[in-house]
């Protein structure tokens, strides 16, 4: 049948058997996302669509995370008006902050909420961070949420593929983050545009869900649709830990079509650094030494989750920060923030210097919570570094991994986490 | 369907932190997201844009945050159309969805300056470039997509052919 692992689950939710690249079709959506900047103006269009009601209160997820905790009366409006639609509508899936909340990236694969072979779209561009769990996900508007929360359905042009073969071992202080921004670098911020990333080979079993999570996450960074990887035992036994619902697995076809194969090879990935101002302009961190840096961002639906502040407190324990940069730890969840807790890293973060924020998007969007001056450098492991996209059009964002980013934090410039080795302080 | 106006020119990669910064966001009322349209790229893109200007740019305009306030605010300053060599995916949704009319045309984004008038058809796909008297042809709009546009968006359009559930 020549289907990828996404052209098989457009197909399963459109009701045919097959779909070739190109093909519109209406599909059944699983879930639908909105968070406290997107929502809003989807709940303002939601009554043009006619159904008083939404098609499925179960599935339906809000998450205010952007401007959260509320960073002024705006946002609370935003918030406000978000909570009184779920209230109106019985929407099971609203968060809220400290109850239960956090990142939606992180949180929804967390609660259980996103399973194998679901079709899920939220308004929100990193939505493609589910194609970890196997799931078709990705990033819409407004309107199309306001119409997937009337209808259940959205409309989709079936994309062609991108292959990117993985293979070998990551080195210790290299990941994910290294891996996609490798890939973003060889393909540019449109290389996969209306494409999917479809990650396979050996290489994938050597990925943590964590990493995995990043990776699809930023595929939105080369301009792809999705990014998308192979369901194995380490993806079923994350849907089991979190009471994800019955996985349907797809595979791609062997003789699936891809419009070209990209390979990294995971074993020969250094810590990277994307410049400003794009996340493609991807250099080796130890050739960026000399550039001093005034914050650091550890965190975001990226790089928030706890294998992320495992390996950033493994790096910065029994160091400080250099005195001349402030560096932020922003933990994805409630849950990862309690873990972070319970490990102690929480407490290496505070005895290093940094300060330790509520789960919140934030700074990442130059939202609050740690906003740029004129002319300051961050080092972040968020996923973009568009021109004012964490502050002041003057200020710029270093992308890089949670390893890179906390070595930065100690060196006060871009650093390489081996750096960190030598007892350095 | 046709827009008349005068050329605002942008680069590649123009992404929607560029054309509406999220720090505005706390909102989604289209004139103050008008207000602050291009700032950080352009800071004097609002005060001089007119109804039926248009904007053209160079590869992968709007990639970036799925923001449906870009194209919200580039509509209620009155541009009447954008003219790209392409354009990120999520954008191209979005704009079309609320009826902001949008154009893939390289020759056309390569060739026009800052500062030309030109005028568009919709219907025929056809822009011209009255300054230097060139025409460019875009593929036109399908017919639905005609009538979605002047129905003011998707939610108008299926609200009129029955709520599409």
């Amino acid at each position: 049948m020549n289907m990828t692992m996404t052209q098989k689950i457009i197909a399963a939710h459109s009701g045919t058997d097959s779909v070739a690249p190109g093909d519109l079709v209406m599909a059944d959506v699983d879930l639908v996302l909105g968070n406290d900047i997107t929502a809003p103006v989807a709940i303002r269009e939601f009554p043009k669509f006619g159904h008083e009601k939404v098609f499925d209160r179960r599935k339906i997820a809000l998450v205010p995370d952007h401007f959260t905790p509320n960073k002024d009366i705006k946002a609370a409006q935003q918030c406000a008006a978000m909570r009184a639609f779920a209230g109106e509508q019985g929407i099971l899936n609203c968060f809220e902050v400290g109850h239960d909340c956090g990142i939606e990236h992180a949180l929804l694969p967390e609660k259980g909420l996103v399973t194998s072979g679901d079709l899920v779209i939220g308004a929100d561009s990193h939505t493609c961070t589910y194609g970890a769990l196997g799931a078709f996900s990705t990033g819409v508007g407004s309107t199309d949420m306001a119409a997937g929360m009337s209808t259940g359905k959205v409309w989709l042009r079936t994309p062609a593929a991108i292959k990117v073969e993985l293979k070998g071992v990551p080195r210790r202080w290299t990941g994910g983050k290294d891996a996609i921004l490798a890939l973003i670098g060889m393909l540019g911020v449109d290389g996969a545009r209306y494409r999917s990333l479809e990650f396979t080979g050996d290489g994938v079993a050597t990925l943590s869900m964590d990493d995995r999570f990043a990776m699809a996450n930023m595929a939105i960074e080369a301009g792809a649709k999705n990014g998308i990887f192979p369901v194995d035992s380490r993806t079923l036994e994350y849907l089991r830990e979190h009471g994800a619902r019955q996985p349907a697995v797809f595979e791609a076809d062997a003789d699936a079509k891809y419009e070209s194969t990209v390979e990294i090879d995971l074993g020969k990935l250094e810590p990277l650094v994307a410049f400003p101002h794009l996340p493609s302009n991807t250099r080796r961190a130890a050739d960026a030494r000399d550039v001093t840096i005034d914050q650091v961002v550890i965190g975001s639906c990226t790089n928030g989750r706890i294998s992320d502040l495992r390996i950033a407190a493994e790096v910065m324990r029994g160091k400080k920060v250099a005195s001349h940069t402030r560096c932020i730890v922003i933990p994805a969840t409630q849950k990862i923030y309690l873990q972070a807790m319970e490990e102690g890293l929480l407490k290496t973060f505070v005895e290093a210097g940094c300060v330790v924020s509520p789960p919140t998007c934030g700074p990442c969007l130059g939202g609050h919570m740690g906003i740029l001056a004129a002319g300051e450098r961050c080092v972040a492991t968020t996923n973009r570094n568009f021109v004012g996209r964490m502050g002041h059009v003057e200020s710029e964002v270093y992308l890089a991994s949670p390893a890179t980013a906390a070595a930065s934090a100690v060196a006060g410039r871009i650093a390489t986490p081996d750096e960190m080795e030598g007892g350095m302080k | 369907m046709k827009t008349h106006g005068i050329v605002f020119k942008y680069g590649d990669n123009v992404d929607t932190d560029v054309i509406i910064p999220a720090r505005h966001l706390n909102t989604s009322d289209a004139s103050e997201l008008a207000a602050h349209c291009m700032e950080d790229i352009d800071q004097s893109f609002v005060g001089k844009v007119k109804r039926g200007d248009v904007i053209v740019a160079g590869r992968n305009f709007g990639c970036g945050s799925s923001r449906e306030h870009a194209p919200i605010a580039i509509k209620a300053c009155g541009v009447g159309c954008v003219i790209a060599e392409s354009f990120a995916r999520i954008f191209y949704r979005n704009a079309l969805n609320m009826a902001l009319p949008i154009l893939e045309c390289p020759a056309a984004a390569q060739e026009i300056s800052a500062g030309d008038e030109v005028d568009i058809d919709f219907e025929s796909g056809t822009i011209r470039d009255v300054t230097t008297g060139r025409t460019y042809a875009a593929t036109p709009f399908p017919p639905f997509m005609l009538e979605l546009i002047a129905a003011g968006g998707l939610a108008n359009y299926l609200c009129g052919k029955g709520g599409g559930r």
